[in-house]
């Protein structure tokens, strides 16, 4: 079974943001950038289907490519996902903002040329935080999805799915070919070991446009304010539960 | 213009973020209907029709629909889209599963996370968690809001809306139901709750997480919530957890209790009306939002905050 996995490059996790003093954006300069961590998992999940690992049978995947699209710089994260262990990957190269929509319809090509059996993304990035892209491809692509993903379990040509939703988890069959987005307690990501990192330089990566896929990236939303959110005001420090119960009482709120 | 909500329900009845999303409807001008998508959904479609403002209630109703998965409810929406100019999905993980679906087919790039409707095409949504407040124009003949129902307040129950049924879709469908695990629980659910009592990765384990929060949450009539780091420690389940990879609450009063504050947690959280924290750490970065902080050990803060309550009647 082939396993492909989008990947997007985003400000570190553990970074600051910072909205330019003229509101037209978040300050991305000179900041470093990492994979999206929930494509993080979603390169793990394929990984050990390829490995054996996380209930996963050994070489239920038989090849895992990863894909990115996105500037040169996204060949790192492709790089980062190659070190877990994808086998190759596919860099799309497109500069600036490129929109859930188009990402999904580059993806749609791409799938339609590498024919995989899986598709596993991220369910949101924490840039944009559109928590779309999945099923968007899936729709595009009339497959079935099974988004926020906890567990996985492959059965010959279905996959069983196990999603957080609001109020506990529901479990699913999907028919393969399906989408499945990870959600955060699908696997812990592991640390790429220094021999892996070093492997990973060596694998293949193809470089491609928007264009020869025949996708038109323009923007459909224009972003025409960014601005820090309302600051909420420190109130006051009690010094007893009796004077905290007070002060509840005093603002109605029990 | 005609906007279609798209309900947020149990079949019996509608929840409280339907009322919300109608709100925001609203704000953007024309007429709103809202569309109910269930099987033997029939309570939530009457509930649904008193919505005030809501000109008319499309109900749905078919064993598809049962679990009101995204294929079809895709297969619902899409060909109801051609009467609309806007079609809004509470941001619940129903309505995040299935907007981007209807989206695409309809070719349109959705804007998700709305907390404002400046206009009938100006929206503003947070990205990075919250740390950044974006104005987007979205200028498509047709458009796909998921619209944060806590921004929002709540429509009024004092309309009279005509309900017109409309055909479930037959399928097949490449996704099939198998089964649910319900967290069942007599609090309220969190989204929806006036209250929330929350803890953090200081209770230490998920023993202490239940014996100390669950007492004062029944005391309060409150949900229980949790930090990402009480989570990811295994303290409490993932449904419980506020912030931005997990649920977007504003109740009237949320106590924080061993919680530091993380950014990713704020952006859960800090629209709620009264923010208590309770956390013997002083320099806590939740001290920073919480209308009231206690610098105090849990252990005795929560016994000696349970006392006070009762003499208070509470």
């Amino acid at each position: 079974m082939k396993v492909l996995v989008p990947v997007k490059r985003v400000l570190d996790y553990n970074l600051k943001v910072r909205v330019k003093p003229d509101g037209s954006g978040v300050d991305l300069s000179n900041l470093k950038m990492s994979i999206n961590p929930f494509c993080e998992i979603a390169i793990e999940e394929a990984v050990r289907m390829k490995e054996g690992g996380g209930g996963h049978a050994k070489d239920s995947a038989t090849e895992v490519v990863a894909v990115s699209i996105g500037p040169d710089q996204a060949q790192e994260t492709l790089r980062n996902a190659l070190a877990i262990g994808a086998d190759r990957g596919i860099l799309v190269k497109a500069d600036g903002e490129v929109e859930p929509l188009a990402v999904a319809k580059i993806l749609k090509a791409v799938i339609e040329a590498e024919k995989p059996d899986l598709v596993i993304l991220g369910k949101q990035a924490i840039d944009d935080d559109n928590n779309a892209t999945a099923q968007m491809l899936a729709a595009l692509l009339n497959w079935p999805q099974a988004t926020f993903a906890s567990k996985i379990v492959l059965a010959g040509s279905k996959a069983t799915v196990t999603r957080e939703v609001d109020g506990g988890l529901q479990t699913l069959d999907v028919d393969l070919p399906a989408i499945i987005s990870t959600d955060l307690r699908l696997n812990e990501p592991r640390y790429a070991s220094l021999p892996n990192i070093m492997k990973a330089k060596k694998k293949p990566i193809d470089a491609k446009t928007p264009a020869d896929y025949g996708v038109d990236i323009t923007p459909r939303l224009k972003v025409t304010k960014t601005a820090e959110p309302g600051k909420r005001q420190a109130g006051i420090k009690v010094k007893t539960t009796a004077e905290l119960v007070g002060k509840l009482k005093e603002a109605g709120v029990i | 213009m005609a906007v279609l909500v798209i309900a947020e329900h149990d079949n019996a009845s509608v929840k409280d973020a339907t009322n919300k999303v109608v709100t925001a409807a609203k704000a953007m001008g024309g007429d709103v209907d809202v569309l109910v998508a269930g099987s033997n959904a029939g309570g939530a479609a009457a509930a649904a029709a008193k919505i005030d403002g809501v000109r008319k209630v499309l109900h749905a109703d078919g064993a598809t629909l049962a679990k009101q998965m995204a294929e079809p409810l895709e297969a619902l929406i899409v060909p109801l889209a051609a009467n609309y100019d806007a079609i809004l999905f509470p941001a619940s993980t129903t309505g995040k599963n299935a907007a981007p679906r209807v989206a695409a087919k309809l070719d349109v790039m959705q804007v998700s996370g709305v907390i404002g409707v400046e206009g009938p095409d100006t929206f503003v949504r947070p990205i990075y968690a919250g740390n950044a407040i974006i104005t987007v124009q979205d200028s498509q003949p047709k458009k796909v809001l998921v619209v944060q129902p806590t921004a929002f307040k709540a429509a009024g129950n004092g309309g009279s809306a005509s309900v017109e049924m409309t055909a479930a879709p037959a399928g097949p469908f490449k996704s099939a139901f198998v089964s649910e695990e319900m967290a069942k629980s007599d609090r309220p659910e969190l989204t929806a709750a006036k209250r929330i009592v929350s803890g953090g990765r200081a209770l230490g384990s998920s023993e202490e997480f239940h014996k100390v929060l669950e007492p004062l949450a029944d005391k309060l009539g409150a949900a229980v919530g949790a930090s990402r780091a009480a989570v990811d420690a295994g303290y409490a389940p993932n449904d419980y957890q506020v912030g931005q990879t997990g649920k977007v609450v504003a109740p009237e009063l949320y106590v924080a209790i061993g919680i530091s504050g993380a950014i990713q947690h704020l952006a859960g959280m800090k629209d709620s009306k009264v923010i208590v924290a309770i956390n013997k750490d002083e320099d806590a970065p939740i001290f920073q939002v919480a209308d009231y902080g206690l610098v105090a050990d849990y252990k005795t803060a929560v016994p000696e905050l349970m006392e006070e309550l009762t003499k208070a009647g509470v």
